[in-house]
């Protein structure tokens, strides 16, 4: 019984701020605080990629931090989800059309959960990494690298 | 046979108790914090957690000194309980540390190896004072087995007081607690990313975890060594004890190592020190 919730119920989160304006960082950080209280949820930030379940990204992936945020993906244990933070994270954003950027992050991982907003409040960014802990449950079951929707169209 | 049974419920029952104490730790730091706190069992959703994930080590010897570290430290909760040999179980304790530190340095991350540096430098922080107080033990009772300790006419505490206190001032940094959590920390704190414990990931690290639930029931049980004739007094002293861990957790930021090593030397070992002339003078040459 506690096997089965375990993975839900303990979402340890990593942070990248992928060329972000701290909007959303701010935000992020705001969601760690006392006042919203994560931890009742089991959400913990921990500063390592190999503690971590959940990926959460804020700002657009340039040709720069592209492979800082896919370096960071891949030493995250099998099962582990994407969160996106963001107007930048989820798609650009403004930059979306600027010559160095990439996009948003779905183009150098695949992102599970994109939270819009510029910035999202702290509940919405709540909610997506608690989404996400949900999704952790459906991919233990998967092939490792699989992924679990299409997030592009 | 009864030793078996004793072994058996140990190995289960101490994990069990390690867990719930953790997740009231972290429920109680929470109310410190005005906030409501993960549940009592979250602690073993994370490690219930760490296990159904995917393993990834550097190289292979760390599995081995993960492994190592939960072993080590049953064997010393289990010794513990069967009432052995003190000093053998202090040993086996240091073994358990000494096999994490040779998981952390097995890597090349440097932050492994500065959090492997760190806990050898509190090793050398805490042990004489354990080493004292074990000596100082043998001074009252005359033995190092706990079991003719136990039989010892009046409480401890009466004659070691300062030594409690030394052990006490000792146990934050055995539970890696701030003021002196320089090597990892646990709840959310970030210290060198994880320090010892950064190339340790899931199942592994489960492995570690657990490993430090048996150390914290070992050492609560070292607590209740000097109030073994009063069972309630015990569990008193051990609630206030852990309690008061937990105050000084919350309340102190983290200090480095040189300050770490000169409060331990002087303040520490210096209360050990006076206890331990105290009770040789008393009892080997009155």
């Amino acid at each position: 019984m506690l096997f089965r919730k375990a993975l839900k119920k303990s979402p340890w989160i990593i942070h990248y701020d992928c060329n972000s304006c701290n909007g959303c960082d701010i935000e992020i950080l705001a969601t760690l605080t006392p006042v919203y209280d994560v931890e009742r949820f089991g959400i913990i930030n921990v500063g390592n990629p190999k503690h971590a379940d959940i990926l959460v990204v804020s700002g657009s992936v340039n040709h720069r931090n592209a492979r800082v945020l896919k370096a960071i993906y891949e030493q995250m244990p099998h099962p582990k989800a994407v969160v996106a933070v963001g107007a930048c994270a989820c798609s650009g954003g403004i930059f979306k059309e600027c010559y160095n950027t990439l996009g948003g992050a779905d183009t150098v991982v695949p992102v599970d959960v994109y939270v819009p907003g510029c910035a999202p409040r702290p509940e919405a960014i709540m909610e997506g990494i608690l989404k996400a802990a949900q999704l952790l449950e459906e991919k233990k079951n998967m092939k490792k690298g699989e992924i679990l929707y299409v997030t592009k169209s | 046979m009864k030793e078996i049974w004793i072994t058996l419920a140990t190995v289960i029952v101490a994990p069990l108790v390690g867990g719930v104490i953790t997740g009231i730790d972290r429920k109680i730091t929470a109310r410190m914090q005005n906030r409501f706190g993960p549940p009592i069992l979250q602690p073993f959703y994370d490690l219930f957690k760490l296990f159904s994930k995917e393993t990834i080590v550097v190289s292979n010897t760390q599995i081995l000194y993960a492994f190592l570290f939960l072993v080590f430290n049953i064997v010393a909760v289990v010794m513990f309980v069967l009432k052995m040999d003190l000093l053998l179980i202090l040993f086996i304790l240091a073994f358990a540390t000494t096999a994490l530190i040779l998981g952390a340095m097995a890597t090349n991350s440097p932050y492994s190896r500065i959090g492997a540096h760190r806990e050898l430098i509190s090793v050398l922080a805490y042990e004489p004072v354990l080493i004292a107080m074990i000596v100082a033990i043998y001074f009252v009772t005359g033995s190092f087995n706990i079991e003719n300790i136990l039989k010892h006419s009046r409480l401890l505490i009466l004659d070691l007081p300062f030594i409690f206190i030394a052990f006490s001032y000792v146990l934050t940094i055995k539970l890696r607690k701030s003021p002196f959590d320089l090597s990892t920390s646990h709840h959310g704190h970030q210290e060198l990313v994880k320090g010892i414990t950064t190339e340790f990931a899931g199942p592994v690290l489960g492995l570690i975890e657990l490993g430090h639930w048996y150390e914290l029931v070992l050492l609560l049980l070292f607590v209740w060594l000097f109030f073994a004739k009063n069972i309630f007094v015990a569990i008193a002293a051990i609630l206030i004890c852990y309690f008061l861990e937990i105050v000084i957790d919350n309340i102190s930021a983290r200090l480095t190592w040189k300050i770490m090593l000169r409060l331990t030397w002087s303040v520490a070992f210096g209360f050990a020190l006076v206890n331990l002339i105290w009770v040789y003078i008393k009892y080997r040459l009155l």
